[in-house]
C-alpha cells in the first residue's frame, strides 16, 4: 500500500449547519451538523484512475475538495507520495505540494473567469508558482498545453464565451496541467457535457493520462461513464464508503445492495428491457442520518444487526465492502 | 388495417428568432407525427432545437421567437395559430406539459392541493370536493404515501423526486391527451430517475395520453420511448422505433451519437468522437448541416438539403440512403 | 480537432462598437439625447476658461456699470451677456460653466472616493465573511440610519472646526471627504451582495487551488465580475453628489466663497429673485437639473443595458 500515490485514512469533513446564534437562543434551535464526509479510506496507484460514484448527499464532491485543500478535514490523513499532507502550514511546503495536485471542475461555464483571456487563464499557475519567467515564455508555455488538449496557439487572445462547453472544460485541463501536476482531480468534468462532447473530453483525458502518467480521481454520478475511464471504482452513500474494488469486479459482481440497485436503475440504451428489481425510496436527510448502516431503510435485505451497527468497510474476497449481509455471508 | 389518425402533426415547422444580426432559423422544417397513446422521444443535444419543438407545440415560445410557417395539428384542427384564450384553454385540457426543474414548476405559495385542484376545476366541469377526490386518487397513482395528508402541503415538504411526481399528477389532472415533457429526469438522482421513468410510462398508459419526451439522455430514450427522433441543428436528422435508431441507425450523426456513448456492457479504449461541434444557429452549413463533420461526406450534401427519407426500419436526413437505395 | 472560426481576435474597439450595449445606446433615443447634453455640460466646464466669453472672477474685467443686465432677448438685455449678469456684474453664461466646473469636480471626486471606499469595504465583507462581514454589515446600517445630508453637514462642520483658517484646497478636501463618507454605504452593499455570489463559483475555488491569495483573488478575480453594478451605481450618484454639493453650498457650508459652484449661484441669485432679478438665479438651476438629469437618464440606461434579463 506505501506503493500508493495517494493515501487517505479516515477522512471526515463536518459543516455547521445550525442556525445563527440569535436565533439558537431565541427559539431554542439546536446545533444541526452534517457528515458530509464520514470516515472515508482509499488508496490510488501511481497512474491509476479511482472513480467515486454515488448520488446526490454522498459526499464525493467534499471529498474531492477535502483532497486538493478547500476544505480543511475535521479528522483523518491524507497522505502524498508516504508523506503526510493535511497538516502541513501554508507556505513553501504547501504550495510545492498544491503544485502536484490539481482540480478540474464540473461547470465548464463557471470554472473560468468571464473577465479574463484564456491566456491569462492557463497562464495563472505558471505565474502564481514562477514556473516560467518573461511573457513570451509564458505565451510559449500556454500555446503548448492548448495544443495539447487539441486547441489552437490562437485560442489563448479569445475570451471564455467564445467556446463552447466542450472546449472550456478543455482549457480548464490545460490549466490545471500548467504545473506539471502528478495527481488530478477531476469533479464530474463531463456531467454538463453533451454525450459527443464529452466523449472527446473523456478521449482527451485518457490520452493525457497515458502521455503524462497522470493519476486520475474521477468523480461521477455516471456509471458508464465510470466504467470507462476506471481502474478501481469507489461507492458512496451518505458520507461513507460502501463498496471498493477494482472496476471490471465491481461491474461483473456487485456486492453491495445500494451498488446493485444502482447498476440496476441505470437506463442504458445497450442493455433496456432487462429485469430489474424496483427501487425503493430516496436518500435520506443528511441531517438525519440512519442509525447504524445508513442504507438500511432502504435494503431489502436488513435485519436487526443492520440498524444497530454500522457495518466497517472490509476486505472480503478481494474487494473492500461494508455490509453486515455480504459478511455475513447471506447475500 | 389503416393507421389510426395521428393525434400530434406537425408540418414543415420553422421556428425563426429576429435578432439584430439577422434572422436566426431555429427550426428549419420540421415535421413528424404521434400516434394516440405513443411515446415519441426527441433526442438531441443543446442546441439542436428539441426544447424549442416542445415550447411551440405547447405555444409557449419565448418572443421574439416566432413560428414562420408550418402547421401544428392536434386531432385534425390546427394550434398554431390559435389566438391566445383559445390556447390557453387547449394547453391544459388536450396537453400537459412536464418541464425538467421539478423545483421552479409548482408555485411554492400554494399548497400541491390548491394546484391541483384549480388545474382540475379549470379545464373539467367538477365540483371542488369532486376535484379533491380526484387529486387525491392521482397524488395515490404516482406512489406518494398518505396522499391525503401530503395534499395539504406545500412543494418545500417534498423532496426532488415526490415533487416531480406531484409535477407529473398535476400535468396528468385534466386527463390530456398528448403530455410534452421536457427533460423530466435531468435534474434527479439515477436511482429516483428510474422511478419516475417507469412512473410515466405507466400513468400514461392508464391515462391513454401520448408522450413527447424530450432530452438529451439516450439511455432514457431507450428505455421509455416506442419511437425516436434525433434532431441535429434544428432539423430531424433521423427519425424511426427506437429499437432500429439505437441498434441499426442509418444517419452519420446517429451512428456517431451512439459510438459516443460510453456502454455498460463492454469496454473500450476509446470512445468513438465526432470531430467538431454543432454549428451554431449563425453559422449552419449549406446543403446537409452535418457535412463539415460527416466521415463519409459526399459532394452533393455540401450543396443540397436532404429531406427525411426511407432508410429501411428507420427515416433519415441523408443521401447516403438515397444513393444506397438505388443501388 | 479545430478551435472556433479561424479569423484573428477582434480589437478592444471593434468589440466595443459589435457589442449589445453600444446597439442598446444607439437605438435609445433617451440616452443619445441625456449623453449629448451630459457631454455639452461637462465640456464646458472641463474647459471653461477657454470656452466661457468672460471670466467672471477675474475682478479686473468686472464692470460694475454692466450689473443686473437682463438676458439678451428681453428689451434691456445685450448680446455682450447673453444670459444676463448678476449684481457685480459678471456674467451669468460664464459664471454657469465655471460653477459647473466646481460642481462636477467635486461631484466626481468624492463619487470617486466613494467608489473606493465603498466598493473595498464590500469586497471585504463578502469575501472575509464572518465577524469581519457582520461589523462592516452593522456600519453600514448605522449610516443609513442617517440622512446623507446630515452626515455631510457633521464631517464639514467637524472639519471646519478642526481647520478653522483652512486653505481653499483643503476646504475642497473636507467637502468632499463629506459627501463621499455619506454616500459609500449603497456600494458596499452592492458589492457585497455580488461578491458573495460570486465566491462560490467555480472559477474562484481554481484560483484557490492553484495557490493564489485571497487578496489576489478578491481584486483580480472578484473585482472585474462585480463592477457591473457598481458603473451603474457610480453615474447616478454623480448627479446625487452634485445635488448635495448644491445644497451644502446653498446653505453656506459648500464650497468656499472664492470658487463659487452651481449651488453658490442659486444661494447668491436667491436674494435677488424677488426683486425681479430672476435670471441670477433660475440659470444657475436650471444648468443643475440639467446635468443631474442627463446623468441620472444615462444611469438608467446604462442599468438596462446592462441587465441580462433584459437584453
Amino acid at each position: 500500500m506505501s506503493a500508493n500515490l495517494i493515501e487517505v485514512r479516515d477522512l471526515a469533513k463536518t459543516f455547521d449547519v445550525s442556525a445563527p446564534w440569535l436565533n439558537r437562543v431565541v427559539e431554542r434551535k439546536p446545533r444541526q451538523f452534517v457528515h458530509a464526509v464520514d470516515g472515508v479510506s482509499f488508496g490510488i496507484g501511481r497512474g491509476r484512475t479511482l472513480a467515486l460514484v454515488g448520488e446526490s448527499g454522498c459526499g464525493k464532491s467534499t471529498v474531492a475538495r477535502l483532497l486538493v485543500g478547500l476544505y480543511a478535514p475535521t479528522r483523518g490523513e491524507v497522505h502524498f507520495e508516504g508523506q503526510r499532507i493535511d497538516t502541513i502550514k501554508p507556505g513553501a511546503e504547501l504550495r510545492a505540494v498544491r503544485r502536484c495536485m490539481q482540480m478540474i471542475f464540473q461547470d465548464p461555464y463557471a470554472s473560468l473567469n468571464p473577465r479574463w483571456k484564456v491566456l491569462d487563464i492557463v497562464a495563472e499557475p505558471l505565474r502564481e508558482h514562477g514556473l516560467v519567467a518573461g511573457a513570451e515564455a509564458q505565451r510559449a508555455r500556454v500555446g503548448e498545453l492548448l495544443r495539447s488538449v487539441g486547441l489552437a496557439e490562437a485560442d489563448a487572445e479569445k475570451f471564455p464565451h467564445q467556446f463552447s462547453g466542450g472546449q472550456r472544460q478543455r482549457i480548464s485541463i490545460a490549466r490545471a496541467l500548467a504545473t506539471q501536476p502528478e495527481f488530478l482531480v477531476c469533479d464530474e468534468p463531463t456531467s454538463a457535457l453533451d454525450v459527443s462532447v464529452q466523449a472527446q473530453v473523456l478521449n482527451i483525458m485518457k490520452d493525457l493520462q497515458k502521455s503524462r502518467g497522470l493519476t486520475y480521481l474521477f468523480i461521477s454520478h455516471n456509471l458508464a461513464v465510470v466504467r470507462h475511464v476506471s481502474d478501481q471504482v469507489g461507492v458512496m452513500y451518505l458520507g461513507r464508503l460502501v463498496e471498493l474494488a477494482d472496476k471490471a469486479e465491481l461491474f461483473a459482481r456487485p456486492r453491495h445492495p445500494y451498488t446493485r440497485m444502482l447498476l440496476d436503475a441505470i437506463p442504458d440504451i445497450h442493455m433496456s428491457g432487462r429485469s430489474r428489481t424496483p427501487v425503493q425510496g430516496e436518500v435520506p436527510n443528511p441531517l438525519n442520518p440512519p442509525s447504524g448502516c445508513a442504507f438500511h431503510p432502504r435494503c431489502p435485505h436488513a435485519n436487526d444487526r443492520c440498524s444497530r451497527e454500522r457495518p466497517a468497510l472490509a476486505e472480503w474476497k478481494g474487494i473492500r465492502v461494508a455490509c453486515h449481509a455480504v459478511e455475513e455471508g447471506r447475500l | 388495417m389503416a393507421a389510426p389518425a395521428p393525434l400530434l402533426e406537425v408540418k414543415n415547422l420553422r421556428v425563426e428568432f429576429p435578432t439584430r444580426r439577422g434572422t436566426l432559423l431555429a427550426l428549419d422544417d420540421i415535421s413528424f407525427s404521434i400516434a394516440p397513446g405513443e411515446i415519441l422521444g426527441v433526442v438531441g443535444e443543446s442546441g439542436a432545437g428539441k426544447s424549442l419543438t416542445g415550447a411551440a407545440i405547447i405555444g409557449l415560445l419565448e418572443p421574439p421567437g416566432r413560428i414562420a410557417a408550418g402547421e401544428i395539428r392536434l386531432e385534425g384542427q390546427r394550434i398554431d395559430d390559435l389566438p391566445y384564450e383559445q390556447m390557453r384553454v387547449i394547453r391544459g385540457r388536450k396537453i400537459g406539459a412536464i418541464f425538467q426543474d421539478p423545483l421552479t414548476s409548482l408555485n411554492p405559495l400554494y399548497t400541491i392541493g390548491q394546484q391541483l385542484v384549480e388545474t382540475i376545476q379549470t379545464h373539467l366541469p367538477v365540483s371542488a370536493s369532486e376535484a379533491r377526490e380526484r387529486a387525491i386518487k392521482l397524488l395515490q397513482e404516482t406512489g406518494i404515501q398518505a396522499a391525503e395528508q401530503r395534499i395539504d402541503q406545500y412543494p418545500h415538504q417534498f423532496s426532488g423526486g415526490m415533487r416531480q411526481r406531484v409535477v407529473i399528477a398535476l400535468a396528468l389532472a385534466a386527463e390530456p391527451k398528448l403530455i410534452v415533457a421536457d427533460e423530466p429526469t435531468t435534474a434527479l438522482d439515477v436511482s429516483i430517475q428510474a422511478q419516475i421513468i417507469s412512473l410515466l410510462k405507466r400513468l400514461t398508459k392508464v391515462h391513454g395520453a401520448a408522450v413527447m419526451l424530450v432530452t438529451h439522455d439516450m439511455g432514457v430514450i431507450a428505455e421509455t420511448c416506442d419511437r425516436v427522433a434525433v434532431m441535429y441543428a434544428g432539423r430531424i436528422a433521423e427519425i424511426g422505433p427506437v429499437h432500429d435508431v439505437i441498434h441499426s441507425p442509418s444517419h452519420p450523426y446517429t451512428v456517431g451519437l451512439m459510438g459516443s456513448i460510453p456502454a455498460m456492457d463492454e469496454d473500450r479504449d476509446r470512445l468513438a468522437q465526432i470531430e467538431g461541434a454543432m454549428p451554431r444557429l449563425t453559422a449552419i452549413p449549406r446543403g446537409c448541416a452535418f457535412n463539415p463533420r460527416c466521415p463519409q461526406v459526399m459532394d452533393r450534401c455540401r450543396s443540397e438539403r436532404p429531406d427525411l427519407m426511407d432508410a429501411g426500419p428507420t427515416r433519415a436526413a441523408c443521401w447516403l440512403v438515397a444513393s444506397k437505395v438505388r443501388t | 480537432m479545430s478551435s472556433t472560426a479561424p479569423t484573428a481576435a477582434p480589437s478592444a474597439v471593434e468589440r466595443f462598437f459589435d457589442s449589445d450595449i453600444w446597439h442598446s445606446f444607439k437605438t435609445s433615443p433617451v440616452a443619445i439625447v441625456a449623453a449629448v447634453i451630459a457631454f455639452v455640460c461637462v465640456f464646458c466646464a472641463a474647459f471653461a476658461p477657454w470656452v466661457a466669453p468672460h471670466n467672471p472672477f477675474d475682478l479686473a474685467t468686472l464692470n460694475l456699470a454692466d450689473a443686473r443686465l437682463p438676458p439678451a432677448w428681453e428689451a434691456e438685455g445685450r448680446a455682450r451677456y447673453p444670459l444676463g449678469t448678476d449684481d457685480q456684474g459678471r456674467d451669468i453664461l460664464s459664471a454657469l460653466m465655471y460653477g459647473a466646473r466646481i460642481s462636477l469636480l467635486v461631484g466626481l471626486a468624492s463619487v470617486l472616493l466613494s467608489m473606493i471606499v465603498g466598493v473595498g469595504l464590500g469586497l471585504l465583507s463578502g469575501f472575509a465573511g464572518g465577524k469581519v462581514d457582520a461589523f462592516i454589515m452593522r456600519v453600514c446600517d448605522v449610516m443609513l440610519s442617517f440622512p446623507s445630508i446630515l452626515i455631510a453637514l457633521l464631517i464639514d462642520g467637524v472639519g471646519r472646526a478642526m481647520f478653522p483658517n483652512a486653505h481653499e484646497t483643503l476646504a475642497f478636501g473636507v467637502l468632499i471627504l463629506a459627501i463621499a463618507l455619506s454616500g459609500w454605504v449603497q456600494y458596499a452593499r452592492t458589492v457585497r451582495g455580488s461578491t458573495l455570489v460570486e465566491r462560490n463559483k467555480e472559477y474562484v475555488q481554481a484560483a484557490r487551488v492553484i495557490g493564489v491569495a485571497p487578496w489576489r483573488i478578491m481584486f483580480k478575480h472578484v473585482l472585474p465580475n462585480v463592477m457591473g453594478p457598481v458603473l451603474v451605481l457610480a453615474t447616478i450618484q454623480v448627479a446625487a453628489a452634485i445635488l448635495t454639493e448644491a445644497t451644502l453650498s446653498f446653505l453656506g457650508v459648500g464650497v468656499p466663497p472664492t470658487s463659487p459652484s452651481l449651488g453658490t449661484l442659486i444661494r447668491i441669485g436667491n436674494d435677488f429673485l424677488f426683486s425681479g432679478e430672476w435670471w441670477i438665479t433660475i440659470f444657475p438651476g436650471v444648468m443643475l437639473v440639467l446635468i443631474a438629469l442627463s446623468v441620472n437618464l444615462l444611469g438608467d440606461w446604462l442599468r438596462d443595458a446592462l441587465n441580462p434579463r433584459l437584453r
